[in-house]
């Protein structure tokens, strides 16, 4: 019964994916099109040794090897559709066949992610007595994760291959509910090759292993017993680590590449925030900049033309120039990233509280790089998103903290799709899974899972909405001011994704005091 | 969860794969002079917002019928008005006499696609779902999907949203009629249907069934006493709402006799194009058209449609209850499309209708007829570019219907009503025909992916270029000709006696 359900909810993703991607070939074609596009040709039509020096197209390749050496196993099947997109000197190129090619290929390798996906649904703890399909948790996981807005569009509307990374991504974690920990970290390697944004979430990765499968038992209360400590689990894990490393980095050591390729793959030379600020610190920051410069222009304590010009246009422009407030450096975003996840990192070391506080900890980590990091896309959401679907099936408090994420987290991405003909489908998309989210997840749990104020906070996004995309157009200011919307979008958002993690974390400590509280 | 919640979740899926469908392209987009079905609508706008009412339907200097002459009745005519003011809002170029003919913008697409998906949720979705809820038998999660089979339903979407008409609205007044007919409010209904009929006049092919089943009901009720006095309330109601809706027209004889010249062209032929009824398939053979003059086709036509609606007619007359009034509506509508004079592919809507109603009592044949139905307007998707959306919302339909309607498992020789079939056909060897039926929906649905396969891969050879279309509506028509006789023996079948309240017993 469960596997027939599990496989509906399955076939049903596959015709919303194709009925999407074949669709979404109408859409218009972002830049991340043109960039894997690029990639591609790059790979294909040059040798390894020229793939992280070459610049004809602004959109070098600034991913790990691995994901090069994907896009040049993708390139072998490309060929055999338009030949032209190969070649690295048609920039922008868009003919219907590759196009069909781009689409297509971001589906089959969304076969990854399904059976990510599966194993997940495999190792949610299941209520018993619920006769209900649609009511059973790992039904509710699977549409969660399957029908998640954000990975829809961000993948087969704007267009990158997040299905396959994030599959990658959950199918380690789902290994390590399972207790398959090698394969788990076998898989997580491999992803960092493919994808180094995943570095945010190593630091979990790295003390849960050390600690939960390095150190094979604890103490009475929990604590580390150092006398368990197994070096035999520690060369396993570090020949897996150095040999999946080596073989991705290898060869450009071999080369001498390397401070070509880590320079490619780290541009600090980017802003604080991306052209469209992600909903986090520093867009509440710069926000609070910009209100400050403006009252002290008003009560005449500053002087407008001392004032950098570039913060009157800001959120159009790249660099974003404090006035009042001091700038912000990559080492000070780094800092605040590393002290935001170090609590939720010593509580999993202090107590382990076995695969799921590792998977809450992995969520804060994602979390709490996206709301302190250096240049984060929105996008980068998602990382905390999909993986905490899975704590969401399972715990009260977890649903209500995920309904307050994901609805703010989602409706954050609403820019990456701004033509008017796409304003329908992100809008019923949105609807739609907002409304499974909160329906099933509200039955699953049998009750309201939101305070008066969150809901009051949530509805305000529809105002938003509104006010953004329908009457701000209409107005005057749409031609001197156009960047309003977008503000008030991403400091809007920015609030619920931060009280989010805040809720986040105090679960998480809460849980360590209760604990601690147990055993003494 | 709630049913309202999944209601709105169906709702909204249909939404976004209607949005979807109409991001593609139109009829007639990019083909100038006379481009297609969205330049009519809009060029319907144009007139009816800059000329007086009396000049609508006549040929004048600023009015050129040749032109895509407004040639719907008076409601189309209306709906144009107001779409036409609301261009204007927004930019009078639009609806610019003259200026505006072929005029064809992102702006204007946006428009043009914005007002069917407002009709729609007004008028059609609403219908839908109080059918499904209130008219439809089974638990709440079969009504849900009952919701979602005939939202999904892929002919009347590719054809609104790709093509481009307002079937929707016409459609939607009509099943708005059937439902309010179900919930037994008998003149609210046929004001309904009055109103459908006033805005396309192809409801006409639902006319019958409409007016047997409530002159059954007056019958029924005794005509000497409460029929009559329902008799007459109900011809005051349709009377009413003719002469509202012809209001303007009503003034001069001539202006009456002009509308319904245009509304019934009959010197266009007995068939255009290739289209899957009986004379165009029946053309393959003996070429009609050159043997037979047009008074002839059109009194041999109408002789063999009023044949082939009068058996389900007379039971629903003898038997006016829900059920046999869905059945004789599948049936009148699809013997209008297979007989009757100047028939397009699009008119397969029209029994499509129905059949959705039917997808909750017999899944399979009403699954496979919708879906033949999709197929038989390939040529004209082809056509207008709508490759990909027509086989993907197959694909989806097929899937979702088949698999929530558990069509398979439905389909014994009981519950698809095939017992008459065994008393009919004596001699028949003894086999059983549920399963037949499903090996038989299986050779058809491929034998559609083949020939759809076919049309768009392969090259016809030089001497038969229409090759494929005719193909495709030759076999669109058996299939049509068999469900035809299905249904027909399916509502004849039935006894007068009410022996559907056994059956629920023994359910």
């Amino acid at each position: 019964l469960a596997s027939v359900s599990l496989i509906t909810a399955l076939a049903v993703h596959c015709v919303v994916l194709l009925t999407m991607t074949v669709f979404s070939g109408y859409f218009s074609h972002s830049t991340d099109f043109e960039v894997h596009r690029n990639w591609l040709a790059i790979t294909h039509s040059l040798p390894v040794s020229k793939w992280y020096h070459e610049n004809t197209s602004e959109w070098t390749l600034d991913y790990p090897p691995l994901f090069a050496w994907f896009e040049y196993s993708l390139s072998h099947v490309a060929q055999h559709f338009d030949k032209e997109m190969l070649v690295v000197q048609n920039l922008i190129y868009t003919s219907p066949a590759t196009i069909l090619f781009q689409r297509l290929s971001v589906i089959v390798t969304d076969i990854v992610f399904i059976y990510a996906v599966k194993e997940c649904c495999r190792s949610v703890r299941e209520e018993k007595g619920s006769k209900d399909l649609l009511g059973h948790p790992f039904f509710i996981l699977a549409a969660l994760l399957l029908w998640n807005f954000g990975l829809l569009i961000v993948d087969h509307i704007h267009f990158q291959y997040n299905g396959f990374l994030f599959g990658i991504l959950l199918l380690s974690v789902a290994r390590h509910l399972q207790g398959r920990h090698l394969e788990g970290a076998l898989l997580f390697t491999v992803l960092l090759n493919l994808k180094h944004i995943y570095l945010y979430i190593a630091p979990a990765y790295g003390i849960f292993l050390l600690r939960s499968y390095c150190f094979t038992k604890d103490n009475t209360d929990g604590s580390v017993r150092w006398s368990s400590f197994s070096p035999v689990r520690l060369v396993a894990l570090g020949s897996i680590v150095i040999s999946v490393g080596a073989l991705s980095f290898g060869p450009f050591i071999a080369m001498g590449q390397l401070p070509q390729v880590l320079s490619r793959l780290f541009p600090f030379k980017r802003g604080l925030c991306h052209a469209y600020w992600a909903p986090n610190v520093w867009a509440l920051y710069n926000m609070v900049d910009k209100a400050l410069s403006v009252l002290g222009v008003r009560l005449k304590l500053l002087d407008v033309a001392k004032l950098p010009k570039a913060s009157m246009t800001g959120g159009l422009v790249q660099e974003f120039q404090h006035s009042i407030l001091p700038s912000v450096s990559p080492s000070i975003t780094l800092i605040c990233t590393l002290l935001s996840i170090m609590p939720a990192v010593l509580s999993i070391w202090c107590r382990p509280r076995g695969a799921r506080g590792f998977l809450r900890c992995l969520v804060v980590c994602a979390l709490g790089s996206f709301m302190f990091g250096w240049h984060v896309h929105e996008k980068a959401i998602l990382m905390a998103i999909l993986p905490f679907s899975i704590l969401a099936v399972e715990s009260r408090e977890d649903a209500g903290i995920f309904l307050m994420l994901t609805t703010t987290g989602h409706y954050s991405l609403f820019p990456l799709l701004f033509t008017a003909a796409e304003l329908p489908i992100k809008v019923l998309l949105m609807l739609l899974f907002t409304l499974y989210s909160f329906t099933s997840l509200k039955k699953l749990f049998r009750g309201s899972l939101l305070n008066p104020l969150e809901t009051t906070y949530l509805l305000g996004l529809v105002a938003v909405e509104i006010l953004c995309e329908v009457v701000y157009p209409l107005s005057p200011w749409q031609h001197t001011l156009p960047f309003v919307p977008l503000l008030v979008t991403s400091v809007y958002c920015s609030l619920g994704v931060s009280y989010s993690f805040i809720r986040l974390y105090v679960s998480l400590l809460r849980q360590h005091g209760t604990d601690k509280h147990k055993q003494l | 969860m709630e049913n309202w919640s999944l209601v709105s979740i169906c709702v909204l899926f249909g939404l976004t794969a209607r949005w979807a469908v109409s991001l593609n392209s139109y009829s007639g987009a990019g083909k100038p002079p006379m481009f297609g079905d969205y330049e009519a609508q809009r060029h319907w706008q144009e007139v009816t917002y800059n000329l007086p009412v009396h000049e609508w339907y006549f040929n004048t200097t600023d009015n050129n019928l040749n032109y895509w002459g407004l040639d719907y009745p008076p409601l189309t005519a209306y709906h144009s008005l107001l779409c036409a003011h609301v261009a204007k809002l927004i930019n009078p170029d639009w609806v610019e006499l003259h200026a505006s003919r072929g005029h064809e913008s992102y702006g204007h697409k946006l428009f043009m696609r914005a007002t069917v998906l407002v009709a729609d949720l007004l008028i059609y979705i609403p219908a839908v779902v109080l059918y499904s809820f209130y008219l439809s038998e089974g638990s709440n999660k079969k009504k849900v999907c009952t919701v979602l089979c005939i939202l999904l339903y892929p002919g009347l979407i590719l054809i609104d949203y790709g093509h481009f008409q307002y079937n929707s609205i016409s459609l939607g007044l009509a099943l708005w009629g059937v439902v309010v007919l179900g919930l037994g409010w008998d003149v609210l209904g046929s004001l309904a249907f009055v109103l459908s009929l006033n805005y396309k006049q192809m409801e006409l092919y639902h006319s019958l069934p409409f007016f047997c089943y409530l002159l059954g009901k007056c019958f029924k009720q005794g005509l000497a006493g409460r029929g009559l006095f329902l008799l007459v309330k109900i011809a005051v109601t349709v009377l009413v709402t003719f002469a509202l809706c012809w209001l303007p027209f009503l003034s001069d004889p001539g202006q009456i006799l002009q509308v319904v010249h245009r509304l019934f062209p009959v010197g266009r032929g007995l068939f255009e194009d290739k289209v899957a009824n009986t004379w165009c398939s029946l053309n393959v053979l003996i070429k009609i058209k050159t043997i037979l003059s047009t008074d002839t086709q059109l009194y041999f036509s109408l002789t063999t449609t009023l044949l082939a609606i009068l058996p389900s007619s007379i039971k629903l007359l003898m038997k006016p209850t829900l059920w046999q009034f869905k059945l004789a509506l599948v049936n009148s509508s699809l013997a209008f499309f297979l007989f009757s004079f100047q028939v397009h592919e699009k008119s397969i809507l029209l029994p499509a209708l129905p059949v959705c109603l039917l997808l909750n009592d017999l899944p399979l044949p009403a699954i496979w007829f919708l879906q033949a139905s999709t197929f038989s307007m390939l040529p004209l998707f082809l056509k207008d570019g709508l490759l990909v959306p027509y086989v993907v919302t197959s694909l989806a339909f097929l899937f979702f219907s088949i698999y929530l309607l558990s069509a398979f498992e439905h389909c014994s020789e009981d519950k698809l009503r095939l017992g008459p079939y065994r008393r009919l056909l004596i001699c028949m060897p003894r086999m059983d025909l549920g399963r037949v039926t499903k090996w038989k929906f299986y050779f058809s649905i491929t034998a559609m992916a083949g020939l759809s396969f076919m049309s768009v891969a392969l090259a016809p050879p030089d001497q038969l270029p229409d090759l494929f279309p005719l193909l495709v509506s030759v076999f669109s028509y058996l299939h049509f000709l068999g469900l035809l006789l299905y249904f027909n023996i399916v509502q004849i079948a039935e006894p007068l006696q009410s022996v559907r309240k056994n059956q629920k017993k023994s359910n």
